[in-house]
């Protein structure tokens, strides 16, 4: 019998725009059946999917470029995806850069956000899906278990991950730098636009201690506060509340500051040693710039959360090179182990 | 190698908390978490070196080497990195290893390069007694506190600086958070001011019994130091003095007890 050949065919954001995507995706429903399928395919050995909202990618060992072939031809009936479209918008590779590819992927080089770190999760979840199925071997089992070790290695040795690159991460960054532990932290959010909900879910995943939603209507804020497992504030008990809490984001589509410079000056007589972070999302302002002048109160907009968070891209770019280079090194390296193994099939 | 003297041995322990500088500067220019584990056995290194270099110090003259200003800078650096060393494994509080060892290379330093503070000549000031030894330990490792206290303070500022003028990267990005900042200074704030009234308390009941033993400048001087520290605890106790303001009066009151620091020191005239 012939070494297996290392293979890997896909296909992701880079050329697949996210209507084809989205018909290119695995629901969860149906990944079990086409894994399977797939799997028992003559000349298939070894086989594991990587279904993320951003790439279908299988990475496998098999007897020949014919075998390879056929998985292609089944993945596309399987999902009623023309195969010449498939062939215009996928990639494949075979040996040496099939597992730079990975390593690539796992790094989270090849995301759409630079450097994020949920991909080596998403890796993980396909290669434990794949042992549960049986259809790892000895070269799959030795590339996936070496990509997360050196992917781990990369994020570690270079700045690839460095800083928030998303405004709601990067505000919850900023809260982090104030209050160190958030789980003793109010938060109060004015307004109940989307890019509040979303800084507010930010800060529950980071643990914070309790979430309050205010907004001019009572049911709008109580209705998102039911999704968030938050509680409600009545606007008009805004201003006089205000110092019990610790973060307060404003996302309100107010034409005026909701905040004046009084509310915050006597939000913070009544916690002197506290501090008091403001986080301005809103356009109009929901809160008075001049705030930020009092001692203890730090202010963020919208501009400043975004430059913060342009930072830490172009600071993760400017780490790509060296995550590259230490990417093929160790796929170089992890070759040779490969080839000596199994054959590794050229 | 034991043929070195103990200014060689307080030079060997300078060099590592030099060392402890130098690599916590590149780590920081570079934007790289220096590890805290490397920092702290770079600073132990020190530590042990210039206790043993304070021991020979201590058997030479038969007693707590307090005796003049180089001993004083000298045991003040040792308290402080004394005290880091139980801190930094409790707290974790990041970057404080690379402003201790700043610091504590700073006093040693400075200490070893004035000859003139470490004379050959000295008064015997403790008398044989032990209490009295034990006060001015205990004051000056109160010293030691206020010198960490410093160094929080310091930590707060800067970290007050970055989230308002939004400066978040560099030495910025690797501080801890203000909160945690303001929680471990006012513990060490309580610590000091306790250790220092605990000292005044032991020396006073000899001062007592023979006023004269002192003289007033070193009894001013220490008094008021111990009154600037206590009415600042108070006043954050009772949140009158807080945040950025509280860390500028640490700062000062520090740099006035180390600029009283010769004066004490040479209240002890040699005979």
């Amino acid at each position: 019998m012939s070494s297996p050949v290392l293979f890997l065919l896909g296909a992701s954001h880079h050329k697949t725009p996210l209507e084809l995507r989205e018909k290119l995706a695995l629901s969860p429903e149906r990944l079990p059946a086409f894994h399977q399928t797939a799997a028992t395919l003559p000349g298939i050995r070894e086989l594991a999917v990587l279904n993320t909202c951003n790439r279908v990618e299988f990475y496998g060992a098999a007897d020949s470029a014919e075998a390879v072939q056929r998985l292609r031809e089944t993945f596309c009936t399987f999902q009623g995806f023309p195969s010449d479209a498939f062939a215009t918008i996928s990639h494949h590779a075979a040996g040496l850069p099939a597992i730079e590819h990975l390593l690539t992927v796992a790094s989270g080089l090849d995301s759409q956000m630079l450097g994020e770190t949920e991909i080596l999760g998403q890796v993980k979840d396909a290669y434990a899906e794949a042992q549960s199925r049986g259809t790892t071997g000895p070269v799959l089992n030795r590339v996936f278990q070496k990509a997360f070790q050196h992917a781990k290695y990369v994020r570690t040795h270079t700045a690839i991950n460095a800083g928030h690159i998303s405004v709601a991460n990067v505000a919850v960054d900023l809260a982090l730098k104030i209050f160190g532990d958030l789980s003793s932290t109010r938060i109060l959010l004015l307004g109940a636009g989307d890019i509040g909900e979303k800084t507010a879910k930010a800060f529950q995943s980071c643990g914070a201690g309790s979430l309050t939603v205010a907004s001019r209507t009572l049911g709008r804020a109580m209705e998102l506060a039911t999704t968030l497992n938050a509680t409600a504030l009545p606007w008009e008990h805004v201003a006089a509340h205000l110092g019990e809490y610790s973060v307060v984001v404003g996302s309100t589509a107010a034409p005026d500051v909701v905040v004046t410079l009084a509310d915050a000056t006597a939000a913070i007589k009544k916690r002197p040693s506290e501090p008091l972070f403001f986080i301005d999302l809103a356009l109009p302002r929901d809160i008075d710039a001049a705030v930020a002048k009092l001692e203890n109160v730090f202010l963020y907009n919208l501009d400043d959360l975004a430059k913060i968070a342009d930072e830490n891209l172009a600071a993760r770019t400017a780490e790509v090179v060296h995550a590259r280079k230490i990417v093929t090194e160790k796929s170089a390296a992890l070759w040779k182990q490969i080839e000596s193994q199994v054959g590794g099939g050229r | 190698m034991l043929q070195f003297t103990d200014r060689t041995w307080l030079w060997f322990a300078a060099a590592c908390y030099l060392a402890g500088f130098v690599l916590g500067t590149v780590a920081v220019i570079r934007e790289r978490k220096l590890s805290r584990a490397l920092m702290y056995f770079i600073i132990s290194a020190g530590f042990t070196l210039q206790t043993f270099g304070l021991y020979l110090r201590g058997l030479e003259v038969k007693g707590c080497p307090l005796g003049n200003t180089f001993e004083l800078f000298q045991f003040i650096a040792w308290s402080a990195i004394a005290l880091y060393l139980v801190i930094g494994a409790t707290f974790r509080l990041s970057l404080l290893g690379y402003f201790t060892s700043v610091l504590a290379a700073s006093l040693t330093l400075v200490s070893l390069s004035f000859p003139s503070w470490d004379p050959p000549a000295r008064a015997n000031i403790f008398g044989g007694n032990s209490w009295i030894e034990f006060h001015a330990a205990l004051a000056l490792f109160s010293y030691g506190v206020f010198c960490l206290l410093t160094l929080t303070a310091l930590m707060y500022v800067l970290q007050v600086f970055s989230l308002k003028r939004h400066h978040l990267h560099g030495l910025f990005s690797f501080l801890p958070s203000i909160r945690e900042l303001d929680h471990i200074s006012l513990r060490l704030l309580t610590a000091g001011v306790v250790l220092l009234t605990a000292s005044l308390g032991v020396g006073a009941v000899y001062w007592l019994d023979d006023t004269t033993t002192v003289n007033a400048l070193k009894l001013t001087v220490t008094v008021s130091v111990w009154a600037a520290y206590a009415v600042v605890l108070i006043l954050r106790l009772r949140d009158r003095l807080v945040g950025k303001r509280l860390s500028w009066a640490l700062l000062i009151l520090f740099a006035a007890l180390l600029a009283t620091l010769p004066l004490v020191s040479g209240s002890h005239a040699a005979p």
